[in-house]
């Protein structure tokens, strides 16, 4: 009995969706994207969605706050790289540990109410470990400055075996920096691994069962099932996938703000997992990838670069054209943001994977027609 | 309360249930024996949802108590009263409807064998060959094989009837409660599954069955209790119960 068994559709998209993270600094090269930073992001936020999706995909369970988990990841790294050593491995294990912990605590409470409820406490209990994180406890997460590492932090383990270099440290893989597309390909490895790991729980008696708390949760009682522990252990899963995202955030950039745990944090990655696809395993990498991306594309944009774009119009309406889309980039870029989701949600409430869906069934019933109700692979919600 | 006999498996004992001022279930002291086919009837509103209600644990009697095989049911939860072994099928389809078929009768299987909760991601769905193989011959054994691939919302109201009640026959239940499993069904439809579920009970499957359908009951039944305004008004073997003149007053009255 092999336990790293993947049914073989699976195992092809698992070897696809490697190939085009691996690939990404060739591809993205004509989307302008293929720069070690931008491309970090991609792989670090497909983790958090991918996570978040194990949790809302399959039971259904709206949380509204999973950035709090993101954040609790990013302290923990960083306090590792402080306390221990300024290898990432340590500070991964413990990030997911100490979220998995909190996300026992909150989804212990939280699974307590269903529907609405549930999508409100998880928005307190973020909210809570937001301002816990800002102003409450300081002295640990160092408020509104960040946390940061410094001169004379401990770090036992790296101290134990070198002396203090001059500069401030950064962290390491196995003697290799983490900066660069070095720091892409570990963090792109990281996410295939998380990948898998969803792949495998998505096939696995326990994601069914998962799904069928989000189908019919009465059937489940009278069934046999106790749900609650179900959708817990799913609630922890994601939580976990937060902090390991948030570990990745810190080992990038070693620092850990507050602002990582706010509730337009929590917000984006509904909106990430939406905008994919929710329930299927690709729609939130490509949900992720596509906020990320349009993020980059519309935050850098300015008033004398937005005169260039459309400098082929009569001076009148180009100052027009230019003070209206002026608003939805640059600070405002969450107005496009806003607008592409709304757009997504009323035509394509399955999100872009149901578009490609829809598109390719538009090919193979010219040729032969599908058997009718038929199932579909994922729930249109 | 009344005395039980050693062969009674379920006792539903002086159970009352009231919703507001409305007395749904009055005095109730019901007992099945096991192996039994234990058919309840009555007018529309008479409590008898009501009564599997509190059988399985949805529903808290107002007072009382519900005993299974020894054990007091009342104040259990709903998954641990199925894991007892009580499995129902409701009056409308409680089902998975997004879940294709197969998967909606395979979910009973794995809680029969899994228990009620096991974090399972080390095998893959498609690797449970024995569980699947039940679930395809239970299908089968329904007439519904041809549709394992559909999904569960898109099938016809009689063929969802059929599903839920593949989904509690596999589960090897030692009581099944049936809330009108025919309801919804062609004739065709409700003899096979009359047929079907005269061969359980020659599995020796205790149930009980609410129907409005008198062809079925009486072709099912050892014992029949009618409920009328939450009271059993009178019980007992089919011809007993067919002679009583009150339940033709109730109930019957039409059909006769
Ligand atoms: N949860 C509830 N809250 C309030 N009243 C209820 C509830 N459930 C049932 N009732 C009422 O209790 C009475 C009995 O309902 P029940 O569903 O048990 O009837 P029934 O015998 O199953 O009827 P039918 O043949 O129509 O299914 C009805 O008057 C119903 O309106
Ligand atoms: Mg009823």
């Amino acid at each position: 009995m092999n336990i790293f068994y993947l049914p073989r559709r699976d195992a092809i998209t698992l070897a696809v969706f490697a190939l085009v993270v691996l690939t990404m600094p060739v591809w993205l090269v004509p989307f302008g994207a293929a720069y070690p930073g931008l491309m970090q992001k991609f792989a670090i936020f497909a983790i958090f969605a991918v996570g978040y999706n194990v949790l809302f995909g399959l039971t259904g369970y709206l949380s509204f706050g999973h950035a709090a988990f993101l954040g609790v990841g990013s302290y923990t790294a960083v306090w590792t790289f402080k306390l221990m050593t300024m290898n990432v491995i340590p500070a991964m294990i413990f990030a997911v540990i100490v979220s998995g912990l909190f996300a026992l605590a909150i989804g212990f409470v939280s699974l307590r109410r269903s529907g609405i409820y549930f999508s409100i406490l998880t928005l307190a209990f973020a909210q809570m470990c937001y301002n816990l994180a800002y102003s409450v406890l300081t002295p640990i997460t160092n408020g509104e400055t960040a946390l940061q590492l410094t001169m004379n932090d401990p770090r036992v383990l790296d101290l134990m075996f070198s002396e203090r270099g001059a500069g401030l440290p950064s962290p390491s893989l196995l003697g290799q920096g983490m900066s660069g597309i070095e720091a892409f390909y570990v963090v792109a490895v990281v996410l295939l691994i998380a990948f898998y790991i969803a792949q495998k729980i998505f096939v696995s008696p326990f994601g069914m069962m998962l799904r069928a708390i989000k189908s019919n949760q009465t059937r489940m009682h009278y069934t046999g099932f106790n749900t609650r522990p179900y959708a817990l252990t799913a609630f922890v899963i994601s939580g976990m996938y937060a902090g390991l995202a948030g570990s990745l955030l810190a080992a990038t950039d070693p620092l850990a703000g507050a602002e990582r745990m706010q509730w337009t944090a929590s917000g984006e990655v509904v909106l990430m997992t939406i905008l994919g696809g929710v329930g299927t395993l690709i729609g939130p990498v490509i949900g992720a990838w596509l906020i990320k991306y349009f993020e980059n594309i519309f935050s850098g944009f300015n008033d004398a670069m937005l005169h260039h774009t459309f400098s082929w119009l009569p001076q009148g309406a180009q100052d027009v054209v230019v003070a209206i889309t002026s608003k939805f980039v640059g600070e405002g870029w969450q107005l496009s943001l806003g607008l592409i989701f709304v757009l997504v949600v009323v035509f394509l409430p399955g999100g872009v994977m149901e578009g490609i869906r829809r598109f390719s069934s538009l090919f193979r019933n010219r040729r032969e027609p599908g058997p009718t109700g038929a199932l579909k692979t994922s729930p249109a919600e | 309360m009344s005395e039980t006999k050693s062969n009674v498996v379920l006792h539903v004992a002086d159970v009352h249930k009231r919703f507001g001022g409305l007395h749904a279930l009055a005095d109730i002291d019901l007992q099945v024996e096991e192996g039994q086919t234990h058919a309840i009837i009555g007018p529309n509103g008479a409590g008898k949802s009501t009564l599997l209600n509190v059988i399985i644990g949805k529903l808290a009697p107002s007072s009382g108590a519900v005993v299974f095989d020894g054990n007091v049911l009342t104040g259990r939860k709903p998954y641990e009263i199925n894991q007892m072994g009580i499995a129902r099928v409701f009056q409308t389809p409680e089902i998975f409807t997004d879940l294709s078929v197969l998967h909606n009768v395979m979910i009973p299987a794995l809680a029969r064998r899994d228990g009620a909760y096991k974090f399972n991601i080390l095998r893959a769905l498609e690797r449970e060959t024995a569980i699947r193989q039940e679930a395809e011959a239970m299908l089968e054994d329904v007439g519904m094989h041809s549709s394992r691939d559909m999904a569960a919302g898109s099938l016809s109201r009689g063929d969802k009837r059929r599903m839920e009640l593949a989904m509690c026959l596999i589960q090897h239940p030692r009581l099944l409660l049936l809330d009108e499993p025919t309801a919804g069904m062609s004739r065709h439809d409700t003899n096979t599954t009359i047929e079907l579920l005269k061969k359980i009970k020659s599995r020796g499957m205790t149930k009980v069955i609410i129907e409005h359908d008198m062809h079925v009951v009486f072709s099912l039944a050892d014992k029949i209790s009618v409920l009328a305004q939450g009271r059993i008004i009178a019980d007992g073997t089919p011809d007993q119960v067919r002679g009583n003149p009150k339940v033709q007053e109730a109930y019957l009255g039409g059909a006769h």
